[in-house]
């Protein structure tokens, strides 16, 4: 999708329609027209507070990426619950370092958060050079493993949906 | 069934709300007391959902989401606090 | 009401309750705050999936057409709980809250407190993860 003049930022009217109509849980189209009216205005008036984002290289491949990580806190979820109600001596908590092949800003924030929201890991801090992400993790078994398992099932797959 | 179901549920999440409370008031750090006052945020944004499905109307979903949105928000300006000991630089 | 409608909104409340029951459990057990972490921020967001999910199902089939406005809620706590978890991470390190003595990568704790790449402590790494390793059975 390209910036036009009517929507300078397509994805943020979109969201805003659907938002609009969610929030008000209804599909009249008194509401679809103050929607639409609503999604065409904000993004003008706001526009020139926008910074330069990358764009969705391919919408496919990231709502498949959408739906593995919804599979993966599902079934994640019932392990950390396990673990949390099973004997607190046999957790093995621990700190990694992963190294950071993306590079763009939304690309490190999603990956970040995609690793705090499945359930076992929680990115705490990334280095002032954005090459390394510290990431608590609940139970580990093997460091490398654990880093190895997060670079490619997430990274490499956002990696591939940004384009960088 | 269905009274059944929200009544132990409601009976889960104010167990939950309770060791949240405990786990409030021993700390031992800073951090822990914020982190147990997000978690009583989101149990009382369920707490309020169920007895909307318990009344049956919809009118408590606009509270449910002021909850969330103003939790998120007074968490994170907590941590800011924290953190640069400064919320508006 | 149909009973199998009041079946499945009796599932997924109590799938959601004793998702957020474990998540406070977790609160109140675990042993040092960067695990206590892992708990609430997560094991909530499923709970309060379930529940959601629940009313949703309820008031669409009891007033007919689609009640969508309870995702709002879910698919924002989805977005804030990782940027809450990450905020209260990152507080925790700069405040030198400690880990659990015997949990791993004490070594990374003061880089990641100063934002530097872990290479910067690169000989203490190397004999801690070592010595780590030797421990274990």
């Amino acid at each position: 999708m390209k910036p036009s003049r009517l929507f300078p930022m397509p994805i943020h009217s979109i969201l805003l329609f659907a938002v609009w109509l969610l929030l008000n849980n209804t599909l009249a189209p008194g509401h679809i027209l103050l929607g639409g009216f609503l999604a065409i205005a904000i993004p003008r008036l706001v526009a020139g507070l926008s910074t330069e984002q990358p764009s969705v290289k391919k919408p496919g491949l990231a709502l498949r990426y959408c739906l593995l990580v919804l599979w993966d806190i599902l079934t994640a979820n019932f392990e950390v619950a396990v673990k949390v109600a099973g004997p607190m001596k046999k957790i093995r908590p621990g700190m990694v370092a992963v190294p950071l092949d993306i590079k763009s800003e939304l690309g490190i924030t999603l990956f970040a958060s995609t690793i705090s929201l499945t359930p076992g890991t929680v990115s705490a801090e990334i280095s002032e050079d954005k090459r390394w992400l510290y990431v608590h993790a609940l139970d580990v078994e093997n460091e490398h493993a654990l880093i190895q398992e997060v670079k490619q099932r997430y990274e490499a797959p956002l990696k591939e949906i940004l384009g960088c | 069934m269905l009274s059944w179901a929200i009544a132990a549920v409601a009976v889960l999440i104010c167990a939950a709300l309770m060791m949240n409370l405990w786990r409030l008031i021993i700390g031992p750090s800073v951090q822990d007391r914020i982190l147990a006052l997000d978690t009583m945020y989101i149990n009382s944004i369920a707490l309020i959902v169920l007895y909307g499905i318990h009344t049956g109307t919809s009118m408590y979903f606009e509270a449910a989401l002021m909850i969330a949105m103003l939790g998120f928000v007074s968490t994170s300006a907590l941590c800011k606090y924290l953190l640069r000991g400064d919320i508006i630089e | 009401m149909a009973s199998w409608v009041e079946i499945i909104v009796a599932c997924f409340l109590l799938l959601g309750g004793i998702f957020m029951f474990v998540g406070s459990l977790g609160l109140v057990r675990l042993p040092d705050l960067y695990t206590r972490l892992h708990g609430p921020t997560k094991a909530t967001t499923l709970g309060i999936a379930g529940i959601l999910l629940a009313s949703s199902i309820m008031f669409s089939i009891k007033n007919g057409g689609l009640s969508v406005h309870e995702w709002l809620i879910t698919l924002f706590l989805l977005i804030t709980a990782p940027v809450t978890a990450n905020m209260l991470a990152k507080t925790a390190l700069h405040h030198d809250v400690k880990m659990l003595s015997r949990s791993r990568g004490h070594e990374l704790m003061e880089p990641a407190r100063h934002r530097y790449g872990p290479e910067g402590a690169s000989e203490n790494t190397k004999s801690g993860t070592e010595s780590n390793n030797s421990k274990l059975p």
